[in-house]
């Protein structure tokens, strides 16, 4: 690094004395923007020029040697150090102020002592709907996010978006600095600018309000206040992840009087699932419920278990879709048209006529309805929230046929504010901009530029607005158009609320003050109502003084310490079926389907390398979207993955690469939203390719054309794929069968034990006289969401490698999830199969070590010594699950040159340095902690007192984690059950990690098609 | 003897070492002048080689550098392929040194004297080969600058290393291995040292060798301890030829990787090990008997001999590659079973494996017939074959094997980069650089044992006896 050659003494070239003059207001505004005690040095300092960064970093070096040039893709990393000096640093985990009291999850539940760590009860928001969580707070440095078991919308269980907010909340990148045009500019500057604005527009006929979905009864009801007081003004709502199609589709189907409903289901209750295209346990509000829900009606350990069957249509492969038991690829317009065929064949009068479409057999959907018809009651249909209204109005209209509504599925008050199509509001928005009759616009939190439909031009409509102001987190593209910019706080440093999706109402508190300072939504809409002094914590707490009856301080405690109000949940509303008046979508011959990105939504997280290199479902792809073609349709373009493809579509084209994914459906384009940003910041920019100009009208599904463009793209995924048939079929990787395979021999399935491996050993087995920690995964319940593997990521310090290296093949994760497929190339079955290590009885990676870097544990734990590793790889090259993973390069900030971001470092956990071996610990950190507690009350650790963070975060439960020596242990249930394998048991590692083999449960009509 | 011609036959085999008419003073006029001359009579194509070599060397040192300051990540490295080149390279130099062993100790034990004439560079060979070899496995540790952790010393951190590993195994191997060949081919070097110091002109030669010669007198006394102690030596020495390539196979044989985990590895290993120290030996015998004018001392029957251990060894190694694949589909094991399969005919690496077999079956089989193995030029070429070719052996066990193993889902693949070629390509500027150094400074043939061997003819009736068999063949001599 260049530093080296500036440890001379004499400088020839100082970036102070070459540097343009410091601009003194800035400087000053600058200042007035900070909060706390400030300490500067110099004007230069504080002026915070890019000289003076050049002169900071010649004056104080960064460590040349361990990080170098070859970690290119990370550069963001290292040019950290820069800002670093200067950044927020007085800000650093500094409480609120001492009046606006936080509380601690005081009240843990039983069996779940958390260790020394604080945990608060908040909400993070997903579309704007609440998701339970409990942040993991190191002396005031939020480290870590779990769910709450106590909130409806989570039962304990995180996305692993959710998992990523600590690394977003630290990001360097975030705004700091509010600003008008780019200079700097105080909040006092910004509160008096605004109310000369407003104060210009008194009637508000010229205001506008730009917000993302809202479920906060406070943020609504003071947006209610500011509307009230701008009686001209208008309210827009813009979120590019919204479900249009769900909101105009219900009000098609129900008559709920004025208000809006929302379905809200019981899948504990229902036998027969039906999704058109729902990705219910990964995608939309109540997912992570519904996912755990559904999977507590899948957990079968023996024959005498029962199950529920899922029936997925589908057009990108979904993890849903993964747990199907029958599933079909189809076009959106076919998946349209089958969802109004059974709803004809299963008596829905007013289902508009279609056909089947062609790639479903007559047997298969008969099958379908017979299924529903015989599950009357107890059947759940779904739609996805990227179908259209009518596929939605469909869904409703099938519920309510079958008798549903009021068993399975329930209609509540729709927890949005105002819910609304957001493609025709923005649309509105931007007519009125064009039409020059906006001359304030305040957006908060969206980021249309970005992400509004193509033909809308918004930054060039929002040019038109005399003032425009953008409130976000980063200073992206729509920050960067407007005139105003201020820093919007993140969510685990603001206070709030927001409802989930029954309505449960969770107050958000914050862990810290926020960290590069920012104003919350709920400070910003103060400001514009002329309260620009009052918090967001007075504001939320007047709101619910006003609410709440009785002792209001022991309210507002609980409300904190329970991070869910109870009985806020939404009762049910009485619909009434009005009858359906909307067409199907046409057929066309090869159309573009838009998902959210699995990781970064649709965007807003492209700045979280966490998300950007977590391998996406099935594809394993990171740092990247592709133009996801079935099979049979690269054939017909005449291309292959890694080959780019142009498609063309409402008069504009994008080129991206191509990734051939068996399960996309014939004749259509999958693409992920979100990537291709230009201000996202330094991790996120220029990755991937922005589809969003495809996007016409914001609909989930475009005509396009599409043609091979010249050139390749190296896409990097985390794992090769090769098909399970042939070689694969006959290692028993992954053990499949069906429900009736199993009752057929409930004492042996054979699909479980397809071959016998007798265990000889000449050496004596070990002993363990305490603990014996062991780990089953249920492979039937896994949909692959990698809930464990950024939970993992958070909490063991994971390191991200950047696109090159995961090329190579070095990616970090402990945890996996390896994706195979079986049967047919277009509709084939889905496995998932997350691996860790093992933590082998007989592990072959410890007699290799020759300095003992690795060793068993008196609990049976294969431990790694990172002190002791010298990085020899012979216990990598020995492990037959390839679970260790090495530091080839110096892939975790060093204390030299650490950014904000090590701040998201668990402390109990140590960072591994360059050149040492790491792998899956079991969470030993977690246990450590457990076996203190434990000792110290003079017992032995509980069962279901250690949770890995994988378990913990797994939204269907699939990862059983516990004691071998307590008989009474969870673990030791499973491992009872006449499913369990040990992957390569031919081996004789005797891994502590087991597997419960796949069960899926297919139509009995259908049963010939079910895997064997 | 049937004289059916008056033609003489020419004299391709017979049992004398060096060629006919070699004196004491000769072979001094012939190995040690050159090394005796001043810098500024050192032949020109030293000077080049030299200058290659050092060029070499350079880019070596950078890499190092480099692998030290930013991470063995340099590498094409990765998960699955934990070991990749550097090991190769360790493997494949240390199976050169092999070849050093065998002659200088075993064949002074099977009493083969044709030995003494190569004996001393191949053990030179030897030792710089070890010292290429033993470099590998320290650089590519992800913390090389701890990797005396692997040795059992006294330690604060209470730790010993873990004898159970073959790593460690492979510490000691390497270790004696290189301390037993330096001892033997310094006690060889003792007389012709002392000859070297007796007749050196300047003060640094009188210095240099005067100091290395350990006061050597040349004593009855001398010469029988001396002849005692290397004998001992030799016999140290010779089971270092089975056992330190058995070691290294030992990294393999006792994992459990498909493709490594094979009984026949040790036996294999060193076989291969022969092979291609044979290899080299010729490929560094054949231009050092034309630069220095040595062909009467490394006669046409000492690559004859060296030709024909080259082509045993290397049947017994392709015997080992029948053996690999027959047990793989023998075993039953489906993991085995496609890892043959993937070697043979996989799309990403099969490659490497008809390469090996063109390399070490197809090009030693000219070596049945005598006229190629008495033409030096086609040993050359032949020897090159077999170097690259027992690299690709390597190559294809160590990488291959890894690249496909149990999981479907772990499978990867591997591509060498610029700084693998690099530490490969610049460990012949550290091996040229000694050996250069060595053949300009030392006497690269044991000119001791050599002179012996002139006495003995030209006392004991050997140079007198050929000289009437040939005139009998001329017919000059009736019987």
């Amino acid at each position: 690094m260049s530093d080296a050659a500036s440890l001379t003494p004499e400088r020839a070239f100082d970036p102070l004395l070459e540097a343009p003059a410091v601009d003194l207001a800035d400087v000053r505004e600058r200042l007035a923007g900070r909060q706390g005690p400030e300490y500067w040095r110099s004007l230069d300092e504080l002026a915070d020029t890019p000289a003076f960064q050049e002169f900071l970093r010649k004056e104080f070096p960064r460590q040349a040697a361990p990080l170098d040039a070859s970690l290119d893709r990370r550069d963001f990393l290292k040019l950290l150090g820069a800002s670093l000096a200067l950044g927020g640093l007085t800000a650093c985990a500094r409480p609120p102020a001492a009046r606006e009291a936080i509380v601690p999850y005081v009240q843990a539940p039983e069996h779940r002592i958390p260790g020394k760590p604080a945990f608060y009860a908040t909400a993070l928001l997903d579309g704007g709907y609440a998701e339970g969580v409990l942040a993991e707070s190191h002396e005031g440095r939020p480290t870590h996010v779990e769910g709450n078991p106590d909130h409806p919308a989570s039962l304990g269980a995180v996305h692993a978006i959710a998992s990523a907010a600590v690394l977003s909340l630290y990001d360097p990148d975030r705004s700091q600095q509010l600003a008008e045009r780019g200079q700097a500019r105080s909040w006092t500057q910004f509160a008096d600018a605004l109310g000369g604005a407003l104060a210009a527009v008194p009637s508000g006929d010229r205001f506008r309000l730009l917000t993302e979905t809202i479920t906060s009864p406070t943020l609504a009801a003071e947006i209610d206040a500011l509307l009230a007081a701008y009686p001209g003004a208008r309210r827009h709502q813009w979120d590019a992840r919204h479900a249009d199609g769900a909101i105009a589709g219900i009000r098609a189907v129900f008559d709920a009087g004025a208000a809006d409903v929302a379905p809200v289901y019981d899948l504990t209750r229902a036998d027969v699932v039906v999704s058109f295209g729902a990705d219910f346990t990964n995608l939309g509000p109540g997912r992570l419920r519904y996912a755990k829900d559904f999977a507590r009606r899948r957990r079968v350990r023996s024959a005498a278990d029962g199950m529920n069957r899922l029936w997925q249509v589908e057009t990108t492969p979904t993890p849903t879709g993964t747990l199907a038991d029958h599933r079909k690829a189809l076009a959106p317009a076919d998946v349209a048209a089958l969802a109004a065929w059974i709803a004809s064949e299963v008596g829905v009068a007013d289902a508009p006529r279609a056909d089947l479409p062609a790639r479903v057999e007559r047997a298969w959907a008969d099958a379908l309805v017979a299924d529903l018809q015989d599950a009357r009651g107890r059947s759940a249909v779904f739609a996805g929230s990227d179908q259209p209204a009518v596929v939605h109005a469909l869904a409703h209209a099938l519920n309510h046929a079958l008798d549903n509504v009021g068993a399975t599925v329930r209609y509540v008050a729709h927890p949005e504010a105002a819910p609304t199509v957001h493609a025709t509001d923005l649309a509105e928005l931007v007519a009125d901009l064009r039409a020059g009759s906006v001359d304030v616009l305040v957006v908060l939190g969206a980021n249309p530029a970005f992400t509004a439909p193509p033909e809308l031009d918004f930054a060039a409509a929002m040019a038109r607005a005399a003032l425009s102001v953008h409130v976000g987190e980063h200073l992206d593209e729509t920050g960067s158009t407007a005139t105003w910019h201020v820093p919007r706080t993140h969510a685990l440093e603001a206070w709030g609320d927001a409802r989930a999706f029954d309505g449960t109402v969770t107050l958000q508190q914050p862990l810290f003050a926020p960290f590069y300072g920012g104003k919350s939504d709920l400070e910003v809409v103060q400001a514009l109502l002329g309260r620009a002094d009052r918090s967001g914590y007075d504001a939320l707490r007047e709101a619910w003084q006003a609410r709440v009856s009785g002792d209001f301080d022991a309210f507002w405690r609980r409300a904190l310490y329970r991070g869910a109000l109870e009985g806020s949940g939404a009762p049910s509303v009485a619909v009434a079926r009005r009858p359906i008046d909307l067409p199907l979508p046409l057929r066309a011959d090869l159309v573009v389907h838009f998902q959210l990105d699995h990781a970064i939504a649709d965007g807003r997280h492209a700045n979280n390398g966490w998300l950007q290199e977590l391998p996406r479902p099935f594809s394993k792809l990171t740092w990247d979207n592709a133009a996801i073609l079935a099979p049979a349709t690269a054939e017909r373009l005449g291309v292959g993955s890694h080959d780019r493809l142009t498609v063309r579509s409402g008069g504009r084209e994008v080129v991206l690469p191509v990734w051939v994914q068996p399960g996309q459906a014939p004749d259509t384009i999958g693409v992920a939203l979100g990537f291709g940003r230009t201000a996202a910041g330094r991790v996120g920019n220029g990755v991937g390719t922005d589809v969003y100009p495809l996007r016409a009208g914001g609909a989930w599904a475009v005509e396009a054309t599409a043609e091979r463009a010249g050139g390749r793209h190296r896409l990097a995924t985390t794992q090769t794929h090769h098909s399970l048939e042939g070689t694969g079929e006959r290692r028993h990787i992954v053990r499949a069968g069906t429900l009736a395979e199993l009752r057929a021999e409930p004492e042996h399935p054979r699909f479980v034990h397809p071959v016998e491996h007798p265990y000889h050993d000449l050496l004596p087995d070990f002993e363990y006289t305490s603990y014996k920690w062991g780990m089953v995964v249920d492979m039937t319940v896994c949909t692959g969401c990698n809930a464990c593997v950024t939970a993992c990521q958070s909490e063991n310090n994971v390191p991200i490698v950047g696109k090159e290296q995961v090329i190579v093949g070095r990616e970090m994760h402990w945890i996996r999830v390896d994706a195979y497929y079986q049967g047919d190339l277009d509709d084939p079955t889905f496995h998932n199969m997350p691996i860790a290590c093992m933590h082998c009885e007989k592990a072959p990676c410890e007699p290799v070590c020759p300095v003992a870097a690795t060793v068993h544990d008196s609990e049976g734990l294969n431990v790694m010594v990172y002190n002791r590793c010298v990085g020899t790889r012979y216990c990598a090259n020995n492990c037959p699950y390839k679970v260790r993973r090495f530091n080839y390069l110096q892939f975790a900030e060093l204390a030299t040159n650490a950014t904000e971001l090590s701040l998201a470092n668990n402390p109990d956990v140590t960072v591994r340095s360059r050149g040492v071996m790491e792998k899956c610990t079991y969470c030993t950190q977690r246990i450590s902690s457990a076996r203190i507690t434990a000792s110290n009350e003079d017992r032995r650790i509980r069962d279901g007192e250690v949770v890995t963070a994988c378990q913990s975060a797994c939204p269907t439960e699939a990862i059983v984690f516990g004691d071998l020596n307590d008989a009474t242990s969870a673990v030791v249930a499973a491992k009872a059950s006449v499913l369990d394998y040990a992957l390569l048991e031919e081996l004789n590692t005797v891994p502590r990690t087991s597997y419960l083999a796949k069960v899926r449960n297919p139509h009995p009509a259908l049963a010939v098609e079910g895997v064997r | 003897m049937a004289v059916t011609s008056g033609v003489p036959r020419p004299v391709v085999e017979t049992k004398r070492v060096i060629g006919r008419g070699q004196t004491s003073g000769g072979i001094d006029d012939v190995v040690n002048s050159p090394v005796l001359v001043g810098p500024q009579r050192t032949p020109r194509w030293w000077w080049i080689g030299f200058g290659i070599s050092l060029a070499l060397l350079g880019l070596y040192l950078f890499s190092v550098v480099r692998l030290i300051t930013v991470g063995v990540g340099i590498f094409g490295n990765n998960q699955p392929v934990s070991w990749a080149m550097p090991i190769i390279n360790f493997v494949w130099w240390i199976g050169i040194g092999h070849a050093g062993t065998l002659i200088s100790a075993a064949l002074l034990l099977f009493r083969q004297p044709w030995r003494t004439s190569i004996n001393r560079f191949a053990e030179a060979m030897t030792i710089f080969a070890v010292v290429c070899a033993g470099l590998y496995p320290i650089l590519h540790l992800g913390r090389p600058w701890v990797f005396y952790w692997l040795l059992p010393y006294p330690n604060t951190h209470g730790l010993w290393p873990n004898f159970r590993s073959p790593l460690d195994w492979d510490l000691f191997a390497i270790s004696t291995y290189a301390s037993v060949s330096v001892l033997f081919w310094f006690i060889g070097l003792i007389p012709d040292l002392a000859t070297l110091r007796d007749s050196a002109k300047s003060r640094f030669q009188k210095l240099f060798y005067g100091v290395l010669a350990l006061g050597w007198n040349g004593s009855a006394k001398a010469w029988q301890r001396y002849n005692r102690a290397y004998l001992l030596l030799a016999a140290l020495s010779f089971p270092l030829v089975l056992s330190v390539h058995s070691t290294i196979a030992m990294d393999f044989a006792v994992s459990q990787v498909p493709g490594w985990n094979n009984t026949v590895m040790p036996p294999y290993f060193v076989a291969g090990a022969v092979f291609a120290g044979f290899a080299m030996v010729l490929i560094l015998a054949v231009p050092l008997r034309r630069a220095f004018g040595l062909e009467k001392l490394i006669t046409l029957r000492h690559l004859d001999n060296a030709a024909k251990l080259m082509l045993a060894t290397g049947m017994i190694v392709v015997y080992g590659y029948g053996v690999e694949l027959f047990y793989a589909w023998y075993s039953g094991v489906e993991y085995e079973i496609f890892m043959a399969y993937n070697r043979v005919f996989g799309a990403d690496h099969g490659w490497a494996f008809w390469l090996l077999i063109a390399c070490n079956l197809v090009a030693i089989q000219p070596l049945w017939l005598r006229s190629v193995r008495q033409n030096p030029l086609a040993l050359f070429v032949i020897s090159l074959f077999v170097s690259v070719g027992m690299w690709l052996e390597r190559y294809v066990i160590i990488v291959v094997s890894l690249t496909k193993d149990f999981l479907v889902s772990s499978w990867g693949n591997y591509v060498p980069t610029f700084w693998d070629w690099a530490l490969f390509i610049g460990s012949f500027g550290l091996f040229g650089t000694l050996f250069l150094l060595f053949i300009r400074l030392l006497p690269s043939i044991a000119t001791t044992e050599m002179k012996e061997f002139a006495h003995h003819d030209a006392h004991h009736g050997s140079d007198a006896f050929e000289t009437i068999r040939e005139a009998y063949y001329r017919g000059e001599v009736r019987a």
